[in-house]
């Protein structure tokens, strides 16, 4: 058993101890937000938040994460209550298939939770590893620096969850 | 109504849509649509119809019956049924709107249905952007005609004629404010009725829903954990299975054990069928572990049966098997001056996000599979085949998956699933590929050569032009079993459909290789292949990228050659006034100059095509700057303009196009896969790169030229060709030297400049 405490909720898995946290997520708590891109921390597809750091879950076994809080997309709102950075991507049509999408905006969250007035230069540099191959990057990049707005801003009306750094 | 939305229209037709429903409805004759082209795949086997019989318009052709496409509940819900997948490309929005506008309902009430053999229409492959030609043409008529049937019904009951009645939200109205809700003026088969010819459709001046920006109905979902794809699906007893791929295409399984591998926790079972593995767990993680275990245990005969990458150009020159004549110069005609380029691309790959995932499930003797196919219906086929069932044995149902841009992955692993379903004892398998699996063994898009030889008469103009190209064809779907990648390796394989060369206006390697400059004399030939040295198939745009990229980045060299601008040279060869208004709109809107010269180690360039020449047309205008100790590109800006003809979504067609373009740019500058002799080396995004953050453009405008009442002419792959080129171009204006191999990779650049 691992215990992991994921979006504020303390979870019991009976994992293997090796399992990637991304096979936990989606296997054992049945979780869709982080996405098998490539299980090589080559893509970003599976980025999800630990302790407020951008994190490849496919490539981080579970038992290194018990006492981190991690944070995934579901984490950031609902759709009845999307967060900042979820209503950002909705209202910028930051999507084509929307694949890369869910790892595209905890990478931003992981920047914007720590600086809110992170410069465009700053955006494109810390998005530099998550791939996305519909060629929606201009949209993703909009719809971060609308995120940084909302967040300045305090509107969203969801976030509830989202973490800041370890114990916060 | 008719007149308006149909250029071609007669004077007969206007009366046909202007008149009351009975009126219109039984003069079948009056059709007077634009030749319609057959609803079909991007690959060349249909003809364009010109026809004097009645042709029902785009799908409705092939599944006439109205209520196969709309359905009215007795409580007025409205359900539209669409044989077109999702692919990321907003089509299900797009098709709603195009339904609510017609069917006069709220969008918001909507319910879409999207390809499954066992409930949709049939309308082959999502490809070639033909789906707002073909479905959304077949919605729009349906719906309208859906829409007439309900105010002749209102007109009945309510003993009004149908003049005075209209449609709205869901109701039919009469002047006295008496509304009578679609559900109750349904009745038993009053839409199992074959759809006509001709529909009374809206005014694009009354529309209220097409053309206006929407947001997609899948994006709030998709950015916060809903389940919105194939591998998202958890059914009931829902078991993992991987398949272990061989090392090398052609590779024979000569030593197998499993014995580690099923000793292993939550293995349920292992399947081993010829050269075919597979295993099932309880678990993803643990179905991936014993795939190595099994990976290890296996013992393979390769054979070194792939080309010298190195002389790729001149190994795909050497297996010419026939020539297609694309276009016949009448006569050749003599200039002044002569201009000649040769030019290459690699083989590249879709590259999806997501690899390649099904789930299927055996019951009561069906085997369903939920896929992400862009066609459920050939591969339902092609899945039955490979059984050893009939057809009605296997559904296929599409479930979105990662972004496909083409032939990958999706069905492949259908028919792995579909193999694995069939050990599962009726527990639901889920498969999704690995990333190696996915760079290995998707169907690439064929390496291609083309050469083009021009002409100019003394003030430069090109008055003959002559055109090569060297490639397999692009698209290999299925087809019978034998497209399926795990029926060729089975105990006994199924063998690749036999290729042919076809020469048709769509176009497959030679898709856009005919220019649509007037130049007096053209002639283009395709030097066809037939063996594949590498799987091959379709990848956005087929054969158009690269020939729109040779014959766009000629077209700069030879205004050079002739010293004129390369927007003005491109002017003045153009006759189309649509393809003048794009180009012309997208040098205005990126501010181009005659004779303009960009910053040191920038480079501004152009480029244009009308997409297979009959769809949409694309003017791209890009600013890049290239680093001169490193050969890196960066793109700076870019401005295109877009005629797509009708639109339902504008902000729809723009991601599209948008996206085209970054992913152009993306296969132009980095993208090409790698093999040895034996094995394809390019297997994760390490060894097969492609664009990142850090060469995004500070801004990428997409300007739409809407052409109201005309027909839907695609959106989904017209930015591929004008992107890479004028990629092309600014990069050779930046470096000076012209580069004629693809990518243009650093390694390229850096040697042209000398640095
Ligand atoms: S799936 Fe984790 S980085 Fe690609
Ligand atoms: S939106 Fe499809 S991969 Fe990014």
């Amino acid at each position: 058993m691992v215990a992991l405490t994921i979006n504020g909720e303390a979870h019991q898995v009976g994992a293997e101890p090796d399992t990637p946290l991304l096979y936990v997520l989606r296997d054992d708590l049945k979780m869709n937000g982080a996405k098998y891109g490539c299980g090589l921390g080559q893509c970003g597809a599976c980025t999800v938040m630990v302790d407020g750091e951008a994190v490849f879950s496919c490539v981080t076994p579970v038992l290194l994460l018990e006492g981190r809080e991690i944070t995934t997309v579901e984490g950031l709102g609902t759709v009845e209550k999307p967060g900042p950075m979820q209503q950002a991507f909705i209202e910028e049509q930051a999507a084509q298939c929307g694949y890369c999408i869910a790892g595209m905006m905890m990478r931003a969250q992981s920047l914007l939770q720590k600086n809110p007035n992170a410069s465009d230069a700053e955006i494109r540099a810390h998005m530099e590893p998550n791939l996305c191959r519909c060629g929606t990057h201009m949209r993703i990049m909009r719809a971060i620096h609308r995120a940084a707005e909302l967040m300045r801003s305090g509107a969203g009306t969801g976030a509830a969850r989202v973490t800041g750094e370890r114990g916060s | 109504m008719n007149a308006i939305l149909n250029p071609g229209v007669t004077r007969r037709s206007v009366l046909a849509g202007t008149g009351a429903l009975v009126l219109s409805f039984s003069m079948r004759g009056a059709l007077a649509q634009e030749a319609q082209v057959k609803p079909g795949d991007e690959s060349s086997n249909f003809q364009p119809q010109v026809e004097a019989a009645p042709e029902l318009p785009g799908s409705l052709a092939k599944t006439p019956k109205l209520d196969a496409w709309i359905r009215v509940a007795a409580d007025g819900k409205v359900t539209v049924f669409t044989g077109k997948a999702e692919l990321g490309q907003g089509i299900k929005t797009a098709l709603m709107q195009v339904a609510a506008e017609e069917l006069e309902v709220p969008f918001e009430t909507l319910t879409l249905v999207t390809p499954d053999t066992g409930l949709t229409p049939n309308e082959g492959y999502t490809a070639g952007s033909h789906s707002m030609q073909d479905s959304g043409t077949a919605i729009r008529n349906a719906a309208a005609q859906v829409r007439e049937i309900l105010i002749g019904q209102a007109a009945l009951r309510l003993g009004v004629p149908a003049e005075q009645l209209h449609a709205e939200k869901g109701a039919v109205a009469g002047p006295d404010g008496k509304r009578i809700g679609y559900g109750a003026l349904v009745a038993d088969d009053l839409l199992n009725v074959d759809a006509q010819p001709t529909s009374k459709l809206k005014s694009p001046d009354s529309f209220t829903e097409m053309g206006t920006p929407r947001q997609r109905v899948d994006i709030p979902g998709k950015v916060t954990g809903g389940q919105a794809y194939v591998q998202d699906m958890r059914l009931d007893g829902m078991l993992h299975g991987r398949v272990v791929r061989p090392p090398s295409p052609g590779a024979k399984l000569v030593k197998f054990d499993d014995a580690a591998a099923k000793a292993m926790p939550g293995v349920v079972q292992v399947v081993r069928n010829g050269s075919f593995i597979g295993v099932l767990a309880e678990k993803e993680w643990q179905a991936i572990k014993a795939m190595r275990v099994l990976s290890l245990g296996a013992g393979w005969e390769e054979h070194a049966s792939l080309p010298d990458i190195a002389k790729l150009p001149e190994v795909l020159k050497g297996m010419t098997t026939k020539d297609g004549i694309v276009k016949d110069a009448q006569k050749p005609v003599q200039g002044v001056r002569s201009v000649e380029a040769s030019y290459t691309r690699p083989y590249q790959v879709h590259g999806s996000i997501g690899p390649s995932c099904a789930v299927a499930q055996v019951k009561d003797g069906v085997t369903t599979v939920w896929t992400h196919t862009q066609g459920v219906f050939p591969d339902q086929g092609a899945i039955a085949e490979m059984l050893g069932q009939p057809v009605e044995k296997v559904r296929c149902i599409h479930v979105e998956g990662s972004g496909c841009y083409g032939h990958n992955g999706a069905d492949d692993s259908a028919a792995d699933a579909a193999l694995l379903a069939q050990v599962a004892a009726g527990r639901p398998v889920r498969v999704q590929w690995m990333r190696e699996q996915e760079h290995a063994w998707e169907p690439f898009s064929p390496g291609m050569v083309t050469k083009v030889h021009a002409q100019l008469d003394a003030s430069g103009n090109i008055v003959d032009w002559n055109y090569e190209l060297w490639s397999n064809n692009h698209s290999t779907r299925p087809g019978s079993a034998g497209a399926l990648l795990p029926a060729q390796y089975l105990e006994k394989p199924f063998q690749p459909d036999e290729q042919e060369l076809k020469i048709s206006p769509e176009g497959n390697g030679d898709r856009n290789s005919v220019p649509l400059y007037a130049f007096p004399s053209q002639h283009v030939v395709w030097h066809w292949i037939k063996d594949m040295p590498l799987r091959a198939s379709a990848l956005r745009g087929l054969g158009a990228y690269m020939n729109v990229f040779t014959i766009e980045t000629f077209m700069d060299q030879l205004a050079l050659e002739a010293g004129a601008d390369p927007v003005e040279y491109r002017l003045r060869h153009l006759q189309d006034e649509r393809a003048r208004a794009v180009v012309s709109l997208a040098a205005e809107k990126f501010g181009w100059q005659a004779n303009q010269k960009a910053p040191r180690d920038h480079g501004y360039g152009f480029a244009f095509a009308r997409y297979k020449n009959l769809a949409a047309y694309c003017a791209v205008a890009m600013e890049v700057e290239v680093e001169r100790d490193t050969g890196r590109v960066r793109l700076i800006r870019g401005a295109a303009a877009v005629d797509t003809g009708e639109i339902a979504n504008p902000d729809g067609v723009r991601n599209q196009v948008e996206g085209g373009i970054i992913q152009a740019a993306s296969w132009a500058l980095y993208e090409g896969v790698t093999f040895n002799d034996t094995r394809v080396t390019s297997v994760d995004w390490s060894t097969y790169p492609i664009l990142r953050f850090d060469a995004l453009p500070g801004q990428l405008d997409v300007h739409l030229i809407p052409r109201p009442g005309t027909k839907f002419l695609g959106a989904g792959e017209c930015g591929q060709g004008p992107g890479g080129a004028a990629v092309g171009n600014a990069v050779f204006n930046a470096i000076g030297a012209r580069l004629y191999d693809l990518p243009l990779s650093r390694e390229r650049i850096k040697a042209a400049i000398g640095a």
